[in-house]
């Protein structure tokens, strides 16, 4: 087990949406473990607090209670100086490849970025071919690293915020709808990105979705969120096939139809 | 009803025109929902806005081509000829209700507005006849939610009150682009069947702009595909999820994640879609395709290259695959 998460619970007090005194329980009562070299999915409408969980695992913002743990270790109360070197191993993907890259950055130097921080005996040279290196594992060609984000596409994008992630050699990558944003044919081309990548590096997936059929495809097992609790888990097979609560057995019931013969007739 | 005859767009930019649209022809018929299907950027939703003239407004010229709304040309249409038949003839749907509503006026005043206008009502009358397609479209509440504004209602009901406000002016035909993507699984399936109770109980022609093949197995009876800018395959709703023929609409299904069994890897088309402006000069679709020769790439494609009974490829090697 590399990640571990207790208890969880994140209240927002006052903020944009709510009224002086007012609260809101986003996320209560999360807990889960990641393994090794797996994919476990958290799949969830809107306003179900799955991205919030992503955020609480990475310290984007802090959990109200609970904690998580890295290995052994708390990371809830690491100080800032540890938090960057704990870094290393957790890395992020985010949902929109268009905001997550510095526009006036070239992209090789928002690929190095991690390199900056967590192994500066790198020179500048050393820095590029690995920064190549990445992208072109992740299906990009060196030659483009001098180029700047909006010379690409937003599949082609999502391999450079993917390739960003990779470049220190993190053992658990949170994605946060990654494929969301893309057509579906960049979307397979992304998915069988990172089962490569898995296979390959033996990276775990916290993958944040509200694609049941990408979630099916690409986890090993599912949390299913609901007003910001878990309500249920298990392997995907057993989740697809044998849902027990209610709100699963709704959520499967609502997936789109793959076939004009399964359409039900309307009354 | 609604026919697009041989329609090409071009975007203009700084005094260059590039063609974003070539030769598009589609018919919609009463009764009917036509799914026009692509990915993002190959045309679909401008030639959608075309037939209200909608991208007019953002630098897009008709370069060749027509559109007929019973035999009358959009084109040739005054502009109050052309503003009776928006929202009042062809309905639109947009894909984001959070933008498609105005924030600063109550839904009852945005809806009793295009209902006078359009319907000539009194405001008592108009308010009557807003709430009575309010409740039609499942918002019970309907008296009080036509003092309420649009950031306080949920984007499902916000969609549900943009379909409320298209109905209520009696269209014959509704376009609607991508009505559904921004929400949620279970919000999606009830505004699908709530369209698909519309649709026939209005018997209306329906022109429904996506890239999700699950909303076209749902709601269509016949499928228009588009790649880059050109219709690549068309057919009816079972030709095209049981025999698709072009390549790019085989590849593209093919996509899908559900389309594999556990384990395997997904099907990828390689590289991606060109830009208008970098169309190749044959087939579009030639430098990605498994398929392609020497002559896919020499000069245009038909649209109707293949065809067996109404059902029509933009390709030459359609044949050989049997």
């Amino acid at each position: 087990m590399v990640l571990e998460a207790k208890h969880l619970r994140k209240v927002f007090q006052s903020g944009a949406l709510l009224k002086k005194g007012q609260e809101k329980v986003a996320v209560d009562d999360v807990s889960f473990q990641l393994k090794t070299g797996e994919s476990l999915a958290i799949v969830g409408e809107s306003g179900s607090g799955k991205s919030t969980v992503a955020r609480l695992v990475m310290r984007l913002i802090e959990a109200s209670k609970g904690e998580i743990v890295w290995q052994g270790q708390d990371v809830t109360n690491m100080s800032a100086r540890q938090l960057r070197q704990h870094r290393q191993h957790i890395q992020m993907v985010f949902q929109d490849p268009f905001a997550s890259l510095n526009p006036r950055m070239r992209i090789w130097e928002s690929v190095a970025e991690g390199l900056r921080v967590h192994a500066p005996e790198l020179n500048q040279s050393q820095r590029q071919e690995k920064v190549a290196d990445m992208l072109e594992r992740c299906g990009l060609s060196a030659s483009t690293m001098q180029r700047y984000p909006h010379q690409f596409s937003g599949g082609q994008r999502q391999r450079i915020g993917i390739a960003r992630a990779l470049i220190v050699k993190p053992k658990v990558l949170v994605l946060d709808e990654p494929v969301s944003a893309l057509d579906v044919s960049v979307q397979a081309q992304i998915l069988n990105l990172l089962a490569d990548i898995q296979a390959d590096m033996g990276v775990a997936y916290l993958f944040i979705s509200h694609d049941l059929s990408v979630v099916r495809h690409i986890a090993h097992r599912v949390l299913v969120m609901f007003q910001g609790k878990v309500v249920e888990e298990g392997s995907v097979l057993d989740v697809f096939t044998k849902p027990q609560h209610e709100y699963t057995q709704n959520l499967l019931a609502a997936r789109p139809i793959t076939h004009p013969s399964e359409r039900q007739d309307i009354t | 009803m609604l026919e697009i005859k041989d329609l090409s767009l071009a975007i203009q930019h700084q005094e260059t025109a590039t063609m974003a649209v070539k030769n598009i022809a589609l018919t919609i018929s009463k009764g009917r929902v036509l799914g026009l299907v692509g990915e993002s950027g190959c045309g679909k939703t401008l030639t959608a806005q075309a037939v209200l003239r909608l991208g007019e407004y953002q630098g897009i010229e008709r370069v060749n081509g027509d559109i007929l709304w019973h035999g009358e040309s959009v084109f040739d249409m005054s502009d109050k000829r052309l503003r009776a038949m928006r929202g009042g003839q062809v309905a639109m749907i947009f894909q984001e209700p959070m933008t498609a509503l105005n924030p600063v006026f109550s839904i009852g005043s945005q809806m009793v507005e295009v209902i006078r206008l359009h319907l000539g009502l009194s405001k008592s009358q108009a308010k009557e006849h807003a709430i009575h397609y309010l409740k039609d479209v499942g918002l019970d509440e309907a008296e009080e939610l036509l003092n309420q504004y649009p950031d306080s209602l949920s984007g499902g009901m916000r969609q549900r009150v943009l379909i409320a406000m298209a109905m209520s002016l009696h269209p014959e035909c509704i376009i609607a682009d991508e009505p559904t993507t921004a929400l949620d699984v279970s919000v999606q399936k009830r505004i699908i069947a709530l369209l698909r109770k519309l649709q026939k109980e209005n018997n209306l022609g329906m022109l429904l702009v996506t890239h999700d093949f699950g909303l076209v197995a749902e709601m269509c009876d016949d499928v228009v595909v588009m790649y880059a800018g050109e219709v690549v395959e068309s057919g009816s709703v079972l030709d095209i999820f049981d025999h698709p023929a072009h390549p790019y609409t085989q590849a593209l299904m093919g996509c899908r994640p559900e389309m594999v069994k556990e384990g395997e890897s997904l099907t990828v088309i390689e590289g991606q879609v060109p830009a208008p402006g970098t169309w190749p000069k044959g087939c579009h679709f030639s430098p990605r395709c498994s398929r392609a020769s020497e002559a896919c790439q020499i000069k245009a494609i038909a649209a109707n290259a293949w065809q067996d009974s109404g059902h029509q490829a933009r390709c030459i090697h359609v044949q050989e695959q049997a």
